[in-house]
């Protein structure tokens, strides 16, 4: 069989042949043999392509090219430019240099994840390169570093912070302008702008998708703060955990330090402003500031009592703010469109948006941004595309293991600051987690409360001692040997560790499980007294069992049963000893009938 | 940087270069590169299209890396950009794939429609 390097497919239905596409047929023949590609590529007519309207119609292979309306006297271009150079004749391709024919959107905001989203926060992440620092100012990156120095006086710049209504980001959502107005009236020689990248908590990831996506906004506002309170330092600290991150906003300060738009002299203002990273070995507890600036300053990242605040007495004893990454990722853009802007943004006291990185049982996995007081509805349906797999939605958390969980009855709250600490959660950093009916919310709680035990510092005994008293007692919960009492003694707990502990980490903790006994307490006591867990999680309280009528004797469960639990002959429904049992879960995935049951 | 003039020079020079005007037929190429994309496979990706472009010996192409769009589900994402910023976004590639879109949509002008993010969107992928 001869092989042909091109295919060059011709319509042959009765439209095409109406616009004469035998004789394009022809043609081509003729031309081929010119040029001497007979044996190369072979002309094929074909039947109806269904575009008789675009006709006569050309498909050549292997690249698939369609050319529409093509005429005789175009053959020509078409065998030397595409089959003899390689070139594609764009004026006759199907959909034109480009779509301009269609109309069609290809680009991400044909889906619904994008288009319903308001990005201020992650404006540049996914669209300019973040090693670039030319991009970014491209796309008028370091232009409100200019304009405030160059047209504003500090009190200026604190007071269109403090009208635009941003709050942080971080998750307690004190006001940004207020902060920096403490900063400010605090003389002192020496002051400092921190930046909190020490995102840790289980499900959050926009701080270092900002950081990796978006580097020089970060380095862009923190000069902003540092001109407004009169400091000129900063550092980021930055978990070693995101190394991809580290690098990038390395490379981005040591190029905005190339380009004079950090170190001395910035736009010849005599504004001094130097910059610098440092890296947290990643414990939860530095994302306190407290602790974060004991750790900058190399001790054990350990809290201390507030007052005073960073604001009075912060890094090195001097006067500090310290904000999150995505509340400075908001400052240039308030800065150069207004605060008017932004304040009508949102809801009436959370203004802007918010970034949230959604993940567990999601469909769209990933970060999203939307205005604050968007229902959770709207999120987790319309944007994030609801629940895989056909499940029930049960529950969300917000805030990570500071937070709490909001159940489906409430999935119509606006999501804004006060909405949230209404319904025992907190806003927190923005990490969402999506939980389906196959979650036990007893058993979330538990995750949540082993992550706050892990992570206590260990520095004040309500947290240290009690966060692991209150994990006993739910690890007794849900394996099965719960006592009446049990529950009474978690809330005793919860609310005096909340009201002793001496910072966010201790006060939060017990959170999880005050809003799951709070929406959820009937499971609770379905553990506690029916030794039952009914998203079937829990291990001790599950029975794994074979249903007889599906069962087909095949004794793959027996074969890989780990304990020798499972015991049967052919034409006897197989068998499983409870005694025997580990509850691995082998056989239920290994049996090809569906014929075992979780109970 | 001592005006403020210096830094507009900037911003219109790259200005320019990202959006050339329109009768220049130079397209971007865009992978996103940060933690999601990278774990995804983005590398072999740009790799593949970097290589691919060579062996075609196109080189008025910019392939450049970006951050995290926000749908880390689809990873790796690619964006062919043209010159007045209207783009495809292509999701879920692989090295295979990347090797497609130069072929049919940088060479030959046409999107591949059953790779961008609005056909692929509702494919699980596996996941």
């Amino acid at each position: 069989m001869q092989l042909f390097r091109s295919h060059i497919l011709v319509c042959g239905g009765s439209s095409c042949t109406a616009s004469k596409s035998e004789q394009i047929i022809k043609e081509f023949d003729s031309h081929l043999k010119a040029n001497g590609l007979e044996n190369e590529v072979q002309v094929v007519k074909t039947g109806c392509f269904g575009l008789c309207a675009q006709g006569p119609n050309i498909v050549i292979y292997p690249e698939g090219a369609n050319y529409f309306r093509v005429k005789v006297e175009d053959v020509k271009e078409i065998v030397e430019e595409h089959l003899v150079k390689g070139k594609i004749v764009k004026r006759l391709l199907a959909t034109g240099d480009k779509n301009e024919n269609t109309n069609e959107d290809y680009s991400a905001n044909s889906i619904e994840f994008f288009a319903r989203q308001m990005r201020i926060a992650l404006r540049n992440c996914g669209v300019i390169n973040p090693e670039d620092i030319e991009e970014y100012i491209a796309y008028d990156g370091y232009q409100a570093l200019g304009k405030v120095l160059t047209t504003m006086t500090p009190a200026e710049v604190i007071e269109l912070v403090k009208k635009s209504g941003l709050r942080g980001r971080g998750g307690g959502g004190f006001p940004t302008g207020l902060k920096w107005s403490f900063a400010a009236g605090n003389e002192a020689p020496k002051k400092y702008v921190l930046c909190n990248a020490d995102e840790g908590d289980p499900g959050a990831f926009m701080d270092r998708s900002i950081l990796e996506g978006d580097p020089h906004s970060i380095i862009e506002a923190m000069a902003i703060a540092a001109y407004a309170i009169g400091s000129d330092e900063g550092a980021v600290y930055v978990r070693a955990e995101y190394p991809i991150a580290v690098k990038r906003l390395q490379i981005a300060i040591d190029q905005a330090k190339k380009l004079g738009l950090i170190g001395k002299d910035i736009f010849g203002t005599g504004f001094n402003f130097d910059l610098s990273i440092r890296l947290g070995a990643g414990a939860f507890v530095c994302g306190e500031e407290t602790a974060l600036m004991t750790s900058i300053e190399g001790h054990r990242g350990e809290p201390r009592p507030r007052p005073p605040f960073p604001a009075a007495k912060g890094l090195w004893q001097s006067p500090t703010v310290l904000n999150n990454v995505e509340t400075y990722a908001n400052v240039p853009q308030i800065i150069l469109n207004g605060a008017e802007w932004f304040s009508n943004i949102g809801t009436e006291r959370s203004k802007g948006t918010k970034v949230f990185a959604i993940s567990g049982k999601i469909k769209n996995t990933g970060l999203l941004e939307v205005p604050m007081g968007t229902t959770l509805r709207e999120v987790i349906f319309d944007i994030a595309g609801g629940i895989p797999n056909g499940k029930a939605f049960k529950a969300a958390q917000t805030g990570g293991p500071s937070g709490g969980c909001i159940p489906a009855s409430l999935i119509d709250t606006p999501i804004d600051y006060d909405s949230l600490v209404a319904l025992g959660s907190i806003m927190g950093s923005g990490g969402l987690i999506v939980m389906d009916e196959d979650n036990c919310m007893v058993d979330i709680a538990k995750f949540f409360l082993e992550f706050t035990v892990e992570e206590s510092c260990g520095k004040c005994p309500p947290c240290r001692i009690g966060t692991k008293r209150m994990l006993e007692i739910l690890e007794k919960i849900t394996s099965g040997k719960g006592e009446e009492g049990d529950i009474e003694k978690l809330e005793i707990l919860a609310n005096s560790i909340r009201m002793s502990s001496l910072c966010g980490l201790g006060q939060t903790a017990p959170n999880p499980v005050l809003s799951t006994l709070k929406y959820f307490r009937d499971e609770y006591e379905e553990h506690v007294f029916e030794k039952k867990c009914r998203a079937k999680v829990c291990k001790e309280m599950l029975k794994y069992i074979v249903i007889d009528d599906k069962c087909k004797f095949c004794g793959i469960c027996a074969k890989n049963c780990p304990t020798n639990a499972i015991s049967g002959e052919p034409k006897v429904p197989y068998l499983i000893d409870q005694d025997k049992c580990i509850k691995c879960g082998l056989c239920e995935t290994k049996c090809p009938f569906d014929a075992i049951e979780r109970k | 940087m001592n005006s403020l003039e210096e830094l507009n020079a900037i911003r219109d020079k790259k200005k320019d270069e990202l959006s050339q005007r329109k009768d220049s037929q130079n397209l971007r190429i865009v992978v996103g590169m940060a933690s999601c994309g990278i774990a995804a496979g983005a590398k072999p990706v740009m790799d593949a299209i970097i290589e691919e472009l060579n062996t075609r010996g196109i080189n008025d192409i910019k392939v450049s890396m970006t951050g995290c769009m926000g749908i880390c589900r689809l990873e790796p994402i690619v964006e062919v950009i043209y010159p007045d910023e209207t783009r495809v976004t292509y999701a879920n590639i692989d090295a295979e794939k990347a090797k497609r879109i130069v072929a049919e949509n940088i060479v030959n002008g046409q999107v591949c429609t059953d790779l961008t993010i609005e056909a692929v969107q509702n494919d699980d992928g596996g996941k």
